[in-house]
C-alpha cells in the first residue's frame, strides 16, 4: 500500500446486549444483542478525508464512537499511529484523546447548556496546557476567528446561538486542543441545507489550512462525494466497499452501493427511475442473516452467497468491494471472459 | 468563502424578570432570618418571663397573641423560636443535601453495581415511614435537637441521592459529556464540573421544600418531647404546651403553628424561585 495508515481498524466487532430477559434465564440462551459492528476493517491514511455511508443503523456512528474511544470494541482493535488504542498508558492516552477529535451530530445535546464559549474553549486549552494561562484569551479569539464567529460569541451560552453557529462552535472545541484527526458524526445532518453549506466548507477549508486528517460520516451522498477522497460504504455493521471517491460513484462494485447510489433521488426528470434496486427492508440487527449480509435483499444473490460470508477483495487501485460476484460493476466487462 | 463573511450578528442579550415567586421567598424568608438573628429587636417581652398578673389572656394590645399559663407573651415565644426552627431548617438538611448529592453523582454516574446496591439502600430506607424511623433512632440516642439532626441526616441523604442519582444518568448519555471525555477530561472534572451543574436542580428545590419538611418534623418530635426541650421556645413545643387549654386559650397552639405555615410557604416559595432561575435553556 501507500505510506502507513494514521487509523487502521482490524476486525472490530461490537455488540450491545439486551439485559437477560426471564426467558432467556428458563430457556438458557444468551440475552439478545445489536450486533452493531460485524468485522470491520479499514484504513485512515494521513491528511485524507475519508467518507462513511451506509443507512441509518449501519453502524457508523458506533464505528466513529470506537475511532476516538468513546466505546471499546468486543473484538478486534483499533490503532493510531501504529499502537493499539486500548493498550495507550495514561499519558499516551490523554495525548491520543489530544489528537483524535470528535464532533458531534446533535447540535443541542453536544454543548453543555451551563457552560459559556469561553468557559468550553479555556477548559480544553488548560486542561491540555495548549497556551500559558495568559495566552488562553487571545487564542480563544483566534479559534472563534478560526470558526468564524465573532468575538463576542465568547461569554455566550449556546442556547443563544443557532444549529449552525454551535456546530461551529463543536468544531472550534475540537480545533482548540490542535488534533490531528477530526471524526465528525453526521456533522450537518441536523442542519438547513442553507447552513449545511457553510459548515461543510468550513470544515474543507480547516482540513486545508490545517492539514487535518477528517474521518466524515454522514448518510447523504452529495455531501460525502463533494468532500471525501475515499469513500467506505457500511451495511448491517460491515465495510462492502472501500474506494476512491470518483471511482466508487462511477461504478460501483457492490451491489448494495450501486442500490445506494440508485436511491438517491435524481434531479433531472428524464433519468428518474422505478426500478427498486434493493428490495425489502433491513433484516433485523439482533438476528443477522447467515453467509452475505446482503443475501435477503440482494437481487443477484446465488447459492454461495447464503453459505458464506464475502471478505473485501480488490476490485481496482485501492479498489476493494466484499462480493462474491467479482465482475458485478465491472466498467471493463473483458475481464468476464477471463473467468 | 474567506474567512469572516458568515459572521451572523447574534441576538442582543436578554435579562429576565425577578420572579414573582422569589419577591415572596425574599420578604418571608428574610423576616425569618432577621427574627432568628435577632429576636430581642421584635420581641416586646423576655420570652421566659412569668407574669401571674397576666395567666391565658386572650389576644391584647397589650399580648398581641395572648399569653400562656405561665403568663408569658406569646408573641414574645413565638418570635424566639425562630431561632430554633430555622436552625432546625438549616442545619437538619444542609448535610443531607450535600453528602446526599455527592453521593447520587457517584452512584449515577458509575451505574452498573453501584446502582444496584444504592437501590437496595433506598429500598431500606423507604420501607419505614420517615417519621417512625427518626423516632425510632431519637428514642435509642436520647431525646434533644443534636440527636434529631443525626436520625434526619442517616436516612435524609437518600432521597437526594436517588435525585442527583437519576437525573446524572439522564446527562451522561448526552453528547456533551461524550465530548468531555472525548477530550480527556478526568471523571471528577466530568462529574462535578459537566454533569451536576446541569443534574442539580431538582435537589435544590426539593432541598427547600425539605426545609419546610424539617421544621415540621422538628416540631413534631418537639411535640412528642423527643426534639427541642422545654422550656425552651420552639413551635412544636409550644403548640405541645397548649394543646391541654385548645379548648379555652386556643391562642397558645394557633400561632405558633400559623408561624410554621408561614415559613413553611417561605420556603415552597424559594423552592419555586430557584427551579425558575436554575432552569437551563437549551
Amino acid at each position: 500500500m501507500r505510506e502507513m495508515p494514521l487509523i487502521s481498524v482490524e476486525g472490530v466487532s461490537k455488540r450491545f446486549r439486551f439485559p437477560r430477559t426471564a426467558s432467556d434465564i428458563l430457556t438458557g440462551r444468551p440475552p439478545a444483542a445489536v450486533h452493531a459492528l460485524n468485522n470491520v476493517d479499514l484504513e485512515v491514511y494521513r491528511g485524507e478525508t475519508l467518507g462513511i455511508v451506509g443507512e441509518s443503523g449501519c453502524g457508523k456512528s458506533t464505528l466513529a464512537r470506537c475511532l476516538v474511544r468513546l466505546l471499546e470494541p468486543d473484538e478486534g482493535l483499533v490503532r493510531f499511529d501504529g499502537k493499539d488504542i486500548s493498550l495507550l498508558r495514561p499519558g499516551e492516552r490523554r495525548a491520543f484523546n489530544r489528537r483524535v477529535q470528535m464532533i458531534f451530530q446533535d447540535p443541542y445535546s453536544s454543548l453543555n447548556p451551563r457552560m459559556s464559549v469561553r468557559q468550553v474553549l479555556s477548559e480544553a486549552l488548560s486542561v491540555h496546557a495548549m497556551r500559558p494561562k495568559a495566552d488562553i484569551p487571545t487564542r480563544i479569539t483566534e479559534l472563534l476567528g478560526l470558526v468564524r464567529l465573532p468575538a463576542d460569541a465568547a461569554d455566550r451560552y449556546p442556547h443563544e446561538f443557532s444549529g449552525g453557529q454551535r456546530q461551529r462552535i463543536g468544531i472550534a472545541r475540537a480545533l482548540a486542543v490542535e488534533p490531528d484527526v477530526l471524526v465528525a458524526d453526521e456533522l450537518v445532518s441536523a442542519l438547513d441545507v442553507s447552513v449545511q453549506a457553510q459548515v461543510i466548507n468550513l470544515l474543507l477549508d480547516l482540513q486545508e489550512r490545517l492539514k487535518l486528517t477528517v474521518v466524515f460520516v454522514a448518510h447523504d451522498l452529495r455531501l460525502v462525494r463533494h468532500i471525501s477522497h475515499r469513500v467506505a460504504v457500511m451495511y448491517l455493521g460491515k465495510v462492502v466497499e472501500i474506494s476512491p471517491t470518483e471511482a466508487l460513484f462511477a461504478a460501483p462494485r457492490h451491489p448494495y452501493s450501486k442500490a445506494l447510489l440508485d436511491a438517491a433521488p435524481e434531479l433531472d426528470p428524464s433519468r428518474r427511475t422505478r426500478v427498486a434496486a434493493a428490495r425489502g427492508e433491513l433484516p433485523n440487527p439482533l438476528d443477522l442473516p447467515a453467509g452475505c449480509l446482503f443475501n435477503t435483499r440482494c437481487p443477484f444473490a446465488f447459492e454461495r452467497c447464503f453459505a458464506e460470508r464475502p471478505a473485501l477483495s480488490a476490485r481496482g487501485p485501492a479498489h476493494f468491494a466484499a462480493c462474491h460476484l467479482p465482475d458485478f460493476g465491472n466498467p471493463a466487462p473483458e475481464t468476464i471472459a477471463a473467468q | 468563502m474567506s474567512t469572516g463573511t458568515v459572521q451572523i450578528a447574534l441576538p442582543a442579550k436578554r435579562r429576565r424578570a425577578l420572579p414573582g415567586t422569589l419577591v415572596g421567598a425574599i420578604i418571608v424568608l428574610g423576616a425569618s432570618l432577621a427574627m432568628a438573628f435577632f429576636p430581642g429587636l421584635f420581641a416586646p417581652y423576655d420570652p421566659t418571663a412569668f407574669d401571674y398578673n397576666a395567666i391565658m389572656q386572650a389576644p391584647s394590645a397589650a399580648h398581641p397573641f395572648g399569653t400562656d399559663n405561665f403568663g408569658r407573651d406569646m408573641l414574645s415565644r413565638v418570635i424566639h423560636a425562630y431561632r430554633i426552627d430555622m436552625q432546625i431548617a438549616v442545619f437538619a438538611t444542609t448535610a443531607p443535601f450535600v453528602f446526599g448529592t455527592i453521593v447520587g453523582a457517584l452512584v449515577g454516574y458509575v451505574g452498573g453495581w453501584a446502582e444496584a446496591l444504592f437501590g437496595r439502600v433506598v429500598d431500606a430506607v423507604i420501607t419505614f415511614p420517615f417519621l417512625v424511623l427518626v423516632i425510632a433512632i431519637v428514642s435509642v440516642l436520647g431525646p434533644g435537637l443534636g440527636n434529631m439532626y443525626i436520625a434526619v441526616g442517616v436516612i435524609g441523604w437518600v432521597f437526594y441521592a436517588r435525585l442527583v442519582a437519576a437525573e446524572i444518568k439522564i446527562q451522561r448519555r448526552l453528547d456533551y459529556a461524550d465530548a468531555a471525555r472525548g477530550m480527556g477530561y478526568g471523571h471528577t472534572r466530568i462529574i462535578f464540573r459537566h454533569l451536576l451543574p446541569n443534574a442539580i436542580t431538582p435537589a435544590v428545590v426539593y432541598w427547600m421544600t425539605d426545609m419546610a419538611l424539617a421544621i415540621l418534623l422538628g416540631s413534631s418530635l418537639g411535640y412528642l418531647g423527643l426534639g427541642a426541650q422545654p422550656p425552651a421556645a420552639e413551635w412544636g413545643v409550644l403548640i405541645a404546651d397548649g394543646k391541654n387549654f385548645m379548648t379555652t386559650a386556643w391562642w397558645v397552639s394557633v400561632f405558633p403553628g400559623i408561624a410554621i405555615v408561614i415559613t413553611g410557604l417561605g420556603f415552597s416559595l424559594a423552592g419555586d424561585a430557584l427551579a425558575d432561575l436554575l432552569r437551563v435553556n437549551r
